[in-house]
């Protein structure tokens, strides 16, 4: 009784909850406070290693990501590129390497950070919160990926389900809470990050620039006038 | 034609005397904040040198500006679309504080709280960054007046060109020349900072020019840092967003000069609009590099000529604003007299800040301990003075000597005129075979004289009237806008988390 209410409170209450806050914050916070929106680069402070450790992080975590929204959007897709083996084995280990590309990235993040008494100063406790939040999620996922192996389709038929329950908003926890405990870790946390998102420095992602690549090199602005 | 109007600018520097007023008055009104202690969006460099930041003209290393390949249309050096995917995360071209300095402050507390000892106490240097101690090494006009010159000045990018023996004549005591260069935005017609923002945050003016940064839309992705070929928009590591000079617009529009120009002791700079034609920038800025300077003077337009003021007017432009174009002390000086350049124009970026090129002190030869002059005549010329030609041409033609010639060949037959007329120790012939030989009549020799000499603050800043009053009420009921006037930011920038 007490494991079901755990699982309730876990996977449909917490989540709920951080959905509503990264999507009231993020359009609150973009309101009023614009201008706090930025990926607060730490170049101009510190230009030896950032490179190596910027860069791998997010080649790294936007690989990962996006291999995780394809499983959300298009499992049946998925689930028929790896019904050929060797398809299968491509496809998990080069998730296996960019997630250890983050593991690497982001270690070089939070060492530069502690090693550089001039990114230190630009350094918040809400960025050491997100770094931790972050190792954990990206060294659990790697984990996830060397212990329970072929994720890639058994994301497709048990958590995809899941995630749509959510935002169908009829929850249906069947399928997590049969899972192994480190998975839940990774789904949960993944849920607190969404939540505190929109308190954080990850912002940034939300404003990348798309226009840019197809609009006129120079930019005029007239007062009343298009 | 596309007739737009701009703020243009003329720093006059054989009237620099290197004080930093400027820099100052610049400093205390924008720049005295956490995240902005190192930007110096006036700065005043002494040449050669290696100005502010470090070698900021090598583009080999910065890659700022345009890129002209053959026949190809001009590109961004640093990065352009084709790039910014891949580079948005680590800029390879960004510049890091090293290239500028580190700022500094004093511990002056020391001085009142120190233990007592048998030493006195001193303020040690601390970092305005770590607030740790630290050891200067670098500042923002360190070679100030040639200091350190054998390894700044020596290393001067303007110094392309010139052969071994003028080099080692730079350096030599006995024949050493610096001038002033007194460097703030260009506020350019084809901005290189404009053209690279990912986010489209900065932006030209329409009405007047001015190039500014939306602090709202800036991302901190900080291509613009890297693109701008002058060094003039700064990374602000505090709230992670550029920023950069503008041009005081607060001052303008309630008429008053900018903090820079107000208070320049040398009086060496002018402010007055130009009129210019927009559909013609991009075929100019892709001229081949000695077509620049003319290709440049050609945009701008004559703002006498009665067919450019009617489609001046038809292009919305008020009548307050042609008036002050046809009065801006700028016009004169870049095209009616042709003795103001802009800087590095191989850039591409059109700057719309001129200067006038110094005339520099004469070479003397050096024998037996003693110096001697070797001119014959009162004035030297050009080609004696101990800067040369080339060096000019390297900053202020696009590497070609023809428009410097002109500009130097002009000043200096105004020198001889006055001279002619004041002291009378030169005879008028002489005076006017020079005035010919520089293609300036009597009467152009005597407004450069007044312009230059007995200038007064409504000479060199006609500023136009900026209409914004009129503007608002042209989307907005004035009354609802004051009422918001203050609301754009609610609880004040601050920086994200
Ligand atoms: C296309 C999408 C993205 C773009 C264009 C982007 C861009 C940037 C940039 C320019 C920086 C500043 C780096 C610096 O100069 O210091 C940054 C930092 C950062 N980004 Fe992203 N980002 C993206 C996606 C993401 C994602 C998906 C995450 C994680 C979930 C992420 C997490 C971070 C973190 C943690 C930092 C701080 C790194 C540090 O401490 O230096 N970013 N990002
Ligand atoms: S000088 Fe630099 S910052 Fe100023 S407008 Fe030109 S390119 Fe932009
Ligand atoms: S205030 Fe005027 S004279 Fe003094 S350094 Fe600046 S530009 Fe030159």
């Amino acid at each position: 009784m007490s494991q079901h209410f755990f699982d309730q409170f876990l996977f449909v209450a917490l989540p709920y909850v951080c959905l509503f806050t990264f999507f009231l914050m993020t359009i609150y916070r973009y309101r009023a406070q614009s201008f706090s929106y930025s990926s607060l680069s730490s170049q101009f402070l510190e230009n030896k290693h950032h490179f190596w450790a910027v860069v791998p992080f997010h080649y790294g975590i936007l690989i990962v990501t996006a291999g995780h929204f394809l499983a959300f959007l298009i499992p049946r897709q998925l689930l028929a590129w790896n019904s050929v083996p060797w398809r299968l084995f491509v496809l998990e280990i080069s998730a296996l390497a960019f997630g250890i590309l983050t593991i690497i990235g982001l270690a070089g993040v939070i060492v530069r950070r502690m090693s550089s008494s001039k990114v230190r100063m630009v350094t918040t406790p809400t960025d050491w919160i997100l770094f931790l939040m972050l190792l954990v999620q990206t060294v659990s996922g790697v984990s996830i990926a060397l212990f329970y192996p072929w994720g890639s389709s058994w994301f497709a038929t048990n958590m995809t389900p899941y995630l749509w329950s959510i935002l169908k908003l009829s929850p249906d926890v069947s399928f997590v809470a049969a899972m192994p405990w480190l998975i839940k870790l990774h789904v949960v946390l993944a849920f607190l990050t969404i939540g505190f998102f929109p308190f954080t420095r990850l912002v940034h992602v939300l404003v990348i620039p798309n226009p840019y690549l197809w609009r006129k090199p120079q930019v005029v602005r007239w007062y009343g006038r298009k | 034609m596309n007739i737009r109007s701009q703020v243009s600018m003329v720093f006059h520097l054989d009237k620099c005397i290197g004080c930093h007023t400027c820099s100052v008055a610049c400093k205390n009104v924008w720049t005295d904040r956490k995240g902005a202690d190192y930007m110096w969006w006036n700065n005043v460099e002494t040449k050669p040198g290696t100005g502010y930041p470090t070698k900021w003209e090598d583009q080999e290393q910065y890659r700022g500006g345009w890129e002209k390949n053959g026949d190809e249309p001009i590109h961004i050096k640093s990065t352009g679309k084709a790039r910014v995917v891949p580079n948005i995360f680590h800029n390879p071209h960004m510049p890091s504080m090293d290239d500028y300095y580190e700022p500094w402050t004093y511990d002056y507390q020391n001085l009142f709280n120190a233990e007592e000892g048998s030493d006195q106490p001193i303020a040690k240097p601390i970092s305005m960054i770590t607030g740790e101690d630290i050891e200067i090494e670098a500042g923002p006009n360190w070679d100030d007046d040639l200091g350190g010159s054998k390894i700044y000045a020596a290393n001067d990018p303007n110094l392309k060109g010139l052969s071994e023996q003028q080099r080692l004549q730079l350096s030599s005591v006995e024949r050493l020349v610096l001038f002033y260069l007194p460097r703030i935005c260009n506020h350019c017609l084809n901005p290189c900072c404009v053209a690279s923002c990912p986010s489209g945050a900065l932006y030209k003016r329409g009405e007047d020019g001015i190039v500014l940064i939306d602090q709202k839309k800036c991302r901190a992705w900080r291509s613009c840092v890297a693109a701008c070929p002058y060094k003039k928009t700064y990374f602000n590591w505090f709230t992670g967003k550029s920023e950069k000079c503008i041009l005081c617009f607060p001052r303008l529009e309630t008429g008053q000069a900018p903090a820079c120009f107000h208070s320049c002791v040398g009086r060496i700079r002018y402010l007055g609009v130009l009129l210019y034609d927009a559909d013609r920038l991009e075929d100019v800025a892709n001229l081949p590099d000695e077509e620049l300077v003319n290709g440049h003077r050609s945009l701008i337009l004559d703002p006498h000529d009665p067919e450019v003021v009617r489609k001046a007017q038809s292009a919305g432009i008020p009548d307050g604003v042609i008036e002050s174009a046809q009065q801006s002390p700028v016009y004169k000086f870049v095209m009616d007299w042709k003795i103001a350049l802009p800087p590095h124009i191989e850039y591409r970026t059109l700057p719309m800040l001129f200067y006038v090129p110094p005339m520099s002190p004469v070479i003397a030869d050096f024998e037996n301990g003693l110096a001697s002059h070797k001119m014959q005549g009162l004035f030297h010329g050009i080609d004696e003075s101990r800067m040369p030609m080339q060096y000019f041409a390297n900053l202020f033609g696009g590497g070609h000597e023809g428009v410097v010639r002109y500009a130097m060949g002009k000043q200096l037959a105004v020198r001889w005129h006055r001279r002619a007329e004041t002291v009378g120790d030169v005879d008028r012939a002489t005076a006017d075979k020079f005035l010919r030989e520089a293609d300036c009549s009597l009467e152009e020799a005597e407004a450069i004289y007044k312009l230059t000499s007995l200038c007064t603050f409504e000479d060199r800043f006609v500023i136009p009237p900026m209409y914004r009053e009129q503007a608002i009420e042209m989307i907005k009921e004035p009354g609802e806008h004051k009422a918001e006037t203050g609301f754009g930011f609610v609880g004040g920038p601050q920086r994200g988390l």
